[in-house]
């Protein structure tokens, strides 16, 4: 019961890119076409339940055990980055067809900061405040974070999708490219606002 | 002379981080539901910056070009930490409210990308200026759209109250009125451009 | 200067320098800055712990306890218990805020201070002012006492005025100030010094003299029905 709470809260209520303004560039920068937008949406899900659980762990069994949590912000961009690296060389080498698809992004991905936002907020334990009966472990959080991910995917495909159409639109001078964009956003951040309280 | 009042100026103006180059939105749309907390936000990213820019601009030649971006986001992270560190131990509050947005200040992509398009390519004074414009643009950014935020959805502006009492268009302070107030400011500064 | 070259000495002295320099720096620092953080925030307990209690001088807070998953701060003057603070949680809207409630001797409500929140800005984040507004003596709810003013919104059929269309922040927040009262009123200091609760006190007058004694634990049972009926009221706040 309780994950169907963290699935629900972490796409719907409190989605990552609405409600929690992380990864704004990116759901900025690669929502001008469906396709790209669902790439970037599967590149993102699969690093950031990855780095999720190595940052955790690593919190959990070094930063904590040795009393170094002020490091924690330059281990964890460092781990993220190597990871990325280490993503994209792995994949290359596997499954040339799934690099193919999410290649371009995997670069992109390190300065993305809901990856790192997400994997403080799993290490520190502050995203179970949000969502009744939820506990900061492993598990739980594993699944809020492929959860949160799912909910940027969402956002992202959403947010293509209304701007495959704006494109034909005519739009008055001073509100092409971003202003309009973030108006958009605007109105689905509040369809999304609907959402609160749900959970 | 002139070329280190126009490094200056370049980040406040022409290539300002948020309503020109459309950089670090995160932050942007997040913390400023009230002038002082986007104040805060853009000024602990100044110090960053400008402290960043300087130090790479000077480690510059000893850091071989393959490995530039790891050493880069070393450097970067420890200024980020140093922050962490001393808002926690002299400004609790501003650091409970800003909270995840001031670490996240490593991916803010105006820090790397600064150090990378221009302190890696500038002297130190130079990059110390082009730090300490862009800074000051991102936190005029910041504030400006924080006032705005505040005062249509509150009736304040820097916590004094401007308008009556029970006033509030609160979905302002809310996140769908982060990109609303964006859109706007940016649509007007748009228009003063041109 | 010419920039090095990317061969792999180079490579790893380069970074083994950067990221010693930047280990060392930040260990200073944080060794630095360690006395003042863990200073502020025993000064951010402190604080909230006397501004929720009444103003008296030469008061002593006592090591905290806890109970029912709350933390008790008991503040005694001469050896005299005089007041508590209660350090509780509770889900609200956005999530689980965390609460600091002041009771006096006699279980009234000196005062609370919202200490961690997820509240919407602009209407649930009200409740760190809305209920210890003076004015309205409607959603005011300091100096009274769950035992004479039932602590339920209007709504639900109690006596506090909800937050203007935040009814479910109001039903959280008066949900921890019950279950706070409770713990308090459970607790067997406040029995053996003489309850609130006019009842228990006439029964008991004569028993609860100085220091606790066989008749004074009684005293403590005595109140458990009350305790029970406040609990009751608990399902109705949901």
């Amino acid at each position: 019961m309780v994950y169907f709470l963290i699935i629900i809260s972490a796409i719907f209520v409190n989605n990552i890119v609405f409600s929690q303004f992380l990864g704004i560039c990116p759901f900025l920068g690669v929502s001008k076409k469906i396709s790209t937008a669902a790439g970037m949406g599967a590149a993102v899900t699969f690093v950031l339940t990855l780095a999720t659980i190595v940052t955790y762990l690593l919190q959990k069994y070094v930063l904590v055990t040795f009393g170094l949590e002020f490091l924690q912000t330059i281990l964890f961009i460092l781990v993220i980055a190597a990871l990325v690296q280490m993503i994209e060389i792995v994949l290359k080498k596997i499954s040339p067809s799934l690099y193919q698809a999410l290649g371009v992004f995997l670069p992109l991905i390190t300065t993305n900061c809901c990856i790192l936002g997400v994997a403080i907020l799993v290490a520190d334990g502050t995203w179970a405040a949000k969502i009744p009966g939820a506990e900061a472990g492993l598990l739980q959080g594993t699944v809020f974070a492929l959860a949160t991910a799912v909910g940027f995917a969402l956002a992202l495909v959403l947010f293509a999708g209304i701007r495959e159409q704006l494109a034909m639109s005519k739009v008055p001078k001073t509100m092409e490219g971003t202003p309009i964009a973030l108006l958009t956003a605007g109105l689905l951040a509040m369809a999304f606002m609907g959402f609160s309280g749900v959970v | 002379m002139s070329k280190a009042l126009n490094t200056f100026t370049n980040g406040l103006l022409r290539e300002n981080p948020t309503f020109v180059l459309v950089l670090g939105m995160c932050p942007t749309l997040a913390t400023t539901t009230s002038a002082i907390n986007g104040m805060s936000m853009g000024l602990a990213t100044m110090f960053v910056l400008v402290c960043s820019n300087v130090v790479i601009s000077l480690l510059r030649n000893l850091i071989p070009d393959k490995v530039h971006i790891p050493a880069y986001i070393v450097v970067i992270a420890s200024f980020v930490t140093m922050v962490q560190l001393l808002m926690q131990a002299y400004v609790p509050a501003i650091y409970e409210t800003l909270g995840l947005f001031i670490p996240l200040i490593v991916v803010n992509c105006i820090v790397l990308g600064r150090a990378e398009a221009f302190a890696a390519k500038n002297n130190a004074g130079l990059s110390f200026l082009d730090g300490l414009g862009m800074g000051l643009g991102f936190t005029v950014a910041l504030t400006v759209l924080g006032a705005v935020r505040e005062l249509l959805g509150t009736g304040m502006c820097f916590g004094q109250t401007i308008w009556a009492d029970n006033y509030g268009m609160l979905i302002f302070v809310l996140a769908p009125g982060a990109f609303i107030a964006l859109a706007f400011l940016m649509a007007v500064v748009n228009k003063l451009r041109k | 200067m010419k920039r090095l070259e990317s061969n792999l000495t180079n490579m790893m002295l380069s970074l083994t320098l950067v990221a010693l320099v930047a280990a060392a720096l930040l260990g200073g620092l944080y060794v630095m800055t360690k006395d003042p953080i863990d200073q502020q925030k025993k000064q951010k307990q402190e604080a909230a712990i006397t501004s929720v209690l009444p103003q008296v001088e030469g008061m002593t807070i006592a090591e905290p306890e806890t109970a029912d998953g709350m933390t008790l701060h008991k503040a005694y003057k001469d050896g005299e218990w005089i007041a508590t603070a209660v350090e509780t949680e509770e889900n609200g809207f956005g999530g689980k805020f965390k609460v600091m409630i002041g009771f006096d001797k006699a279980g009234n409500v000196v005062n609370y201070e919202v200490l961690e929140h997820q509240e919407t800005p602009g209407l649930g984040d009200k409740m760190t002012a809305w209920f210890k507004n003076t004015d309205k003596s409607g959603q005011n709810i300091l100096g009274s006492n769950p035992a004479d003013r039932q602590f339920i919104v209007s709504k639900d059929g109690g006596e506090v005025d909800a937050i203007t269309a935040a009814t479910i922040s109001s039903r959280a927040f008066l949900k921890a100030v019950n279950r706070a009262y409770n713990a308090v009123g459970a607790s067997p200091v406040q029995a053996a010094t003489g309850a609130s609760q006019k009842a228990v006190e006439e029964t008991i007058a004569g028993e609860t003299a100085e220091g606790v004694n066989n008749e004074s634990q009684a005293a403590g049972n005595a109140e458990t029905p009350c305790t029970e009926t406040e609990q009751d009221n608990n399902p109705q706040i949901d």
